[in-house]
């Protein structure tokens, strides 16, 4: 499992989830209380005085533990929670930056949009956000539904096919935030992981100006290298998409900035040469059913020349 | 020296992803099939075919095979020395 897997889900980053953690740690400790007269009036029923079994009995007590305890307790529970999270359904200032997720079977496709919503940048299974700032995703489906959970910076919410699904998040401290899908899709459900980065505004600026120019441009890589031939000749590029190349499949992950990715596979393996070349070579013993070949026919020198063009995509 | 210790080792296989190319013996996920499986390494002979199969020469592959075996397919993998020897020392305990 990599470091920091599963994502914790009662350690927020970010206001809405700080909200939602706190909601479920007071509704824990109000269950426990409740469970806790609960037992004290079951041992006096059965094994207290019998004036005191006679006094629980009564109407009185009834009135008292049975009406106004229950519509007290629930109605303040009630207000508390709705005021706790009213901000997850503030509405929008409409200049936060956005960008789009869709849930594919079984990764995320991302797409980082201008101030008129368009996409201006492709990337996948990884979503780069400034520190202390709300960033709306729009969430929408390509096949089935998904469930988007980031559970250090949000709350969950479904990725449904034909519609588009509007959620904020914010985190509050520079990190890499681990995310699940979590509403069952199908394969390899379990191992459909999302990874955040949040930046500093200023290192944020950075890395957009950077991969904004570099999916303008040509690829650094010569298409003479050995693995760039081979990214065509294997059938790599019927796939996927590498800006600034003949590359331009759109049915998997885009692998523009392949090489700077914390994770592989969506989110589920580290990334260096070691796990790329398994990947390559036979995803399907690591994520069985994803929608890749196997490629058992490459020999391990196409294997590494292929794993170190990809690297080298950033 | 440290002590080499397996069950370090064990948390550095899961953190580089050794198991994307080899099913290994006590890693649950997972069981990759690029590569050889590494079921038993106490007893073998040989590492990759070709070099003694003792715990320095092990540790040492598995963070550069390339350096030891010129051709090998294995890349060299972002692991300490320490990490190496702990690593060998789980490789030798889980396939017993």
């Amino acid at each position: 499992m990599l470091d920091g897997w599963p994502p914790p889900i009662l350690d927020p980053a970010g206001p809405d989830a700080w909200a939602i953690a706190t909601l479920a740690w007071v509704l824990l400790a109000m269950a426990a209380l409740v469970l806790g007269v609960v037992l004290a009036a079951m041992w006096l029923a059965l094994s207290g005085r019998p004036e005191l079994r006679a006094r629980l009995g009564g109407t009185k007590a009834i009135w008292i533990g049975g009406v106004a305890f229950p519509v007290v307790v629930l109605s303040l529970l009630l207000v508390y929670g709705l005021s706790l999270t009213r901000t997850q359904s503030a509405p929008l200032r409409g200049d936060e930056m956005r960008a789009r997720v869709t849930g594919e079977m079984w990764w995320w496709r991302v797409a980082y949009l201008d101030q008129q919503r368009r996409p201006v940048l492709h990337d996948a299974n990884e979503l780069h956000i400034p520190v202390g700032r709300p960033v709306v995703l729009e969430l929408e489906s390509g096949d089935v539904i998904h469930s988007f959970w980031v559970p250090r910076l949000a709350g969950k919410l479904d990725m449904i096919p034909g519609r588009r699904n509007i959620i904020r998040i914010q985190a509050d401290q520079p990190g890499v935030f681990g995310g699940q899908c979590a509403e069952y899709c199908g394969g390899p459900h379990a191992l459909m992981g999302f990874v955040v980065v949040a930046h500093p505004q200023q290192r944020f600026d950075q890395l957009m100006r950077s991969r904004l120019a570099r999916a303008a441009a040509a690829s650094a890589t010569p298409q003479a290298a050995q693995g760039a031939r081979l990214f065509q000749s294997s059938g790599c590029a019927a796939c996927h998409r590498i800006a600034g190349t003949p590359a331009n499949g759109l049915a998997g992950p885009d692998l523009t900035f392949v090489g700077s990715r914390r994770t592989l596979g969506a989110g589920i393996l580290p990334n260096n040469r070691g796990t790329m070349m398994g990947w390559i070579a036979n995803s399907q013993a690591i994520k069985p059913e994803n929608r890749m070949p196997p490629y058992t026919l490459l020999p391990g020198e196409d294997i590494s020349a292929l794993a170190e063009y990809l690297e080298a995509q950033r | 020296m440290p002590v080499a210790d397996a069950s370090r080792g064990k948390r550095a296989i899961e953190r580089v992803g050794c198991a994307s190319c080899h099913t290994i013996p006590g890693i649950g996920w997972p069981k990759g099939e690029a590569g050889p499986p590494l079921h038993g390494m106490a007893e073998r002979a040989l590492i990759a075919g070709r070099l003694a199969n003792r715990p320095g020469i092990l540790a040492r592959f598995v963070r550069d095979a390339p350096a030891l075996v010129p051709g090998t397919t294995m890349p060299a993998m972002p692991l300490s020395e320490e990490e190496s020897r702990d690593v060998a020392a789980f490789l030798y305990e889980s396939g017993k």
